[in-house]
């Protein structure tokens, strides 16, 4: 692993990639790695497209501007992919993860030519089913961890215990189905890896 | 012991705050200040503090009541942007003339004029010349580790002025980074009570607070203020190095990073100084000699440190995410020229004005800053000194 992961993230306001950006800096700070975590502000607006970021290194970050040569790139909404070019500047050596019931196959055409990696996750159903409501963000979160290797599964899976109870400790019904959709997303994130 | 954390900028001028626990914290919410005031009201009402929290209808109030409590003697702090700040403006200068320590989180964001809530220092820029104190944080540590320091800077006897403490809207405030905290109990220990010499609640020594001044008076008391500031840059390394004992992390009037040999460098304010440094590595490992100085405290303007700084240096590009509408270049640039006019060789300098409205800077765009300086050191002609960095014409 190279010392420094970046990550775009793209979704549209209110479906919770800040967030997820969020989470996934405090997971990398919890094993120990410097972290960002930041959205792109604007204007924002329920549905609007947006954009967040993550660097996650084992060395200090002084870095302050926006991503344009990310590793990864997860796409919380496949709507996106008809207006936003979701593969600008992504890597050939990274990959995408798209929320799609889809196959990687299927995507392949939508994504100009990308040569890298493409992941697939279907996010909402993983969501409908752990939690009976469409947040994708926890799933996709999942899907990130498991393709990217920033972190060991395992002691991703026992921080986001500990991380859930405290955030819900007010709401324990969650947790579990927030857990099941982490776990059911890194069972399910699809490659197109022969 | 240091707490290893991780916070955005605003979360930690909000701890920094906590840890204080201030007498009283008037503020009005405006982007991208808000969440620092949001964060304290929950201190209040969980109890974690015992602050008077007041909400105010208007910025221009909000700083009325930071005087009206930092002059009846209450350690008084708040927080503000861009337009808010601009509303404060007459009230500035009653705190700084009043000699009123009151510490102000100012998160820097561009003036309205179109409307845009992103980053540049247009609004810090735009009260430089009220009697503030200035310091200027790259990141989210240094945001933390100056808003304590400036509370002891500006409630020093010798002092005695309000201070604000910058940094970069959303480019810090917003963006969630790794931090090292001091314990509550150090932090307090460190400030210190406020206890000031006059105060208006002091029944046994009765006084008034901004009465009219006449003209047999007015020019005096602009010296004892301008002193004070004069006093300023001496007790802020002071302050420094009484923070270094205790976090082991080093402040100056400003910071170099590898200037000692440069051919070329920039003066840059706030975050980007960061993205500079990671774009010095790179042209430093291709051989090229670049440096940077980074401002901390712009007022008072430590011009006599900043000459010694660079003046082995061939060519200066000073870095303005403010316009002044001179016509002739941005604020820092007009002071770091200045400053360099007693030097016995001039470093050909330049400006670039850049960032305005929050346009994103990256290392490639300060790399092209170099190679502009290296062209002007080639060639021996400084060319047009009034520039633009990145835009579109």
């Amino acid at each position: 692993m190279s010392k420094l992961t970046e990550i775009r993230w793209h979704g549209r306001g209110g479906q919770g990639a800040k967030t997820a950006s969020l989470l996934l800096a405090d997971a990398a700070f919890n094993t120990g790695q410097y972290v960002q975590g930041f959205p792109e502000y604007g204007p924002e607006r329920m549905g609007a497209p947006i954009t967040a970021y993550n660097r996650i290194s084992k060395t200090p970050i002084r870095v302050h501007s926006n991503i344009y040569e990310p590793d990864y790139v997860v796409v919380v909404d496949e709507t996106l992919l008809a207006t936003i070019d979701v593969t600008a500047g992504l890597k050939e050596t990274g990959g995408i993860i798209i929320n799609t019931p889809k196959s990687p196959a299927e995507i392949k055409p939508l994504l100009s030519g990308y040569k890298g990696k493409i992941y697939t996750i279907d996010a909402r159903q993983i969501s409908e089913t752990a939690l009976g409501k469409n947040f994708p963000n926890t799933p996709m979160l999942g899907a990130i961890v498991k393709v990217s290797g920033i972190m060991e599964i395992e002691q991703f899976i026992e921080d986001m215990q500990a991380s859930f109870n405290h955030k819900f400790a007010t709401k324990p019904q969650v947790i579990e189905g927030n857990m099941k959709a982490l776990s059911m997303a890194i069972e399910e994130v699809q490659s197109d890896e022969k | 012991m240091s707490i290893r954390d991780r916070l955005s900028g605003n979360e930690a001028i909000a701890i920094a705050m906590k840890q204080i626990n201030p007498d009283v914290l008037p503020a009005f919410p405006i982007t991208p200040s808000t969440e620092i005031p949001q964060y304290f009201s929950q201190y209040v009402a969980n109890g974690e503090v015992d602050t008077e929290f007041v909400t105010v209808e208007s910025e221009h109030s909000a700083m009325s009541a930071c005087i009206g409590s930092e002059a009846a003697g209450a350690r008084t702090f708040t927080a503000t942007s861009s337009a808010g700040l601009a509303l404060m403006f007459e009230m500035l200068y009653v705190a700084a003339s009043s000699r009123l320590p009151i510490t102000l989180a100012c998160v820097n964001r561009a003036l309205t004029g179109p409307i845009n809530i992103n980053a540049d220092h247009s609004d810090s820029m735009g009260a430089r010349d009220s009697g503030w104190i200035q310091i200027y944080s790259e990141n989210n540590q240094e945001a933390y580790d100056n808003f304590i320091q400036a509370v002891k800077i500006a409630e020093h006897k010798d002092v005695m002025l309000p201070a604000m403490v910058c940094q970069d809207g959303f480019i810090t405030s917003h963006a969630v980074e790794n931090i090292e905290l001091i314990e509550d109990a150090a932090v307090k220990t460190f400030v210190g009570d406020y206890s000031p010499e006059d105060y208006l609640l002091n029944e046994k020594d009765k006084l008034a607070v901004g009465p009219y001044d006449t003209v047999s008076f007015y020019l005096e008391h602009k010296r004892q203020q301008a002193e004070a500031m004069i006093n300023a840059k001496r007790v802020a390394l002071e302050v420094a190095a009484e923070y270094e004992a205790i976090t082991g992390r080093k402040y100056g009037l400003f910071e170099t990073y590898k200037l000692e040999d440069a051919d070329t460098a920039l003066v840059i304010i706030n975050s980007t100084a960061g993205t500079a440094k990671d774009a010095i590595d790179a042209l430093r490992n291709a051989g090229k000699k670049v440096g940077l100085l980074k401002i901390r405290l712009f007022r008072p303007f430590p011009k006599d440190e900043i000459a010694e700084a660079l003046k082995h240096v061939k060519a200066i590009a000073v870095m303005d995410r403010a316009e002044s509408f001179s016509a002739a270049g941005g604020p820092l640039f007009a002071e770091v020229r200045s400053a360099m006019y007693d030097c016995a060789e001039h470093p050909a300098i330049v400006n670039y004005i850049y960032g305005l409205g929050g346009r994103d800077v990256r290392t490639t765009d300060i790399e092209s800053v170099y190679t502009d300086l290296d062209t002007i050191v080639e060639s021996g002609n400084i060319g047009e000194t009034y520039r633009y960095l990145g835009v579109r014409e």
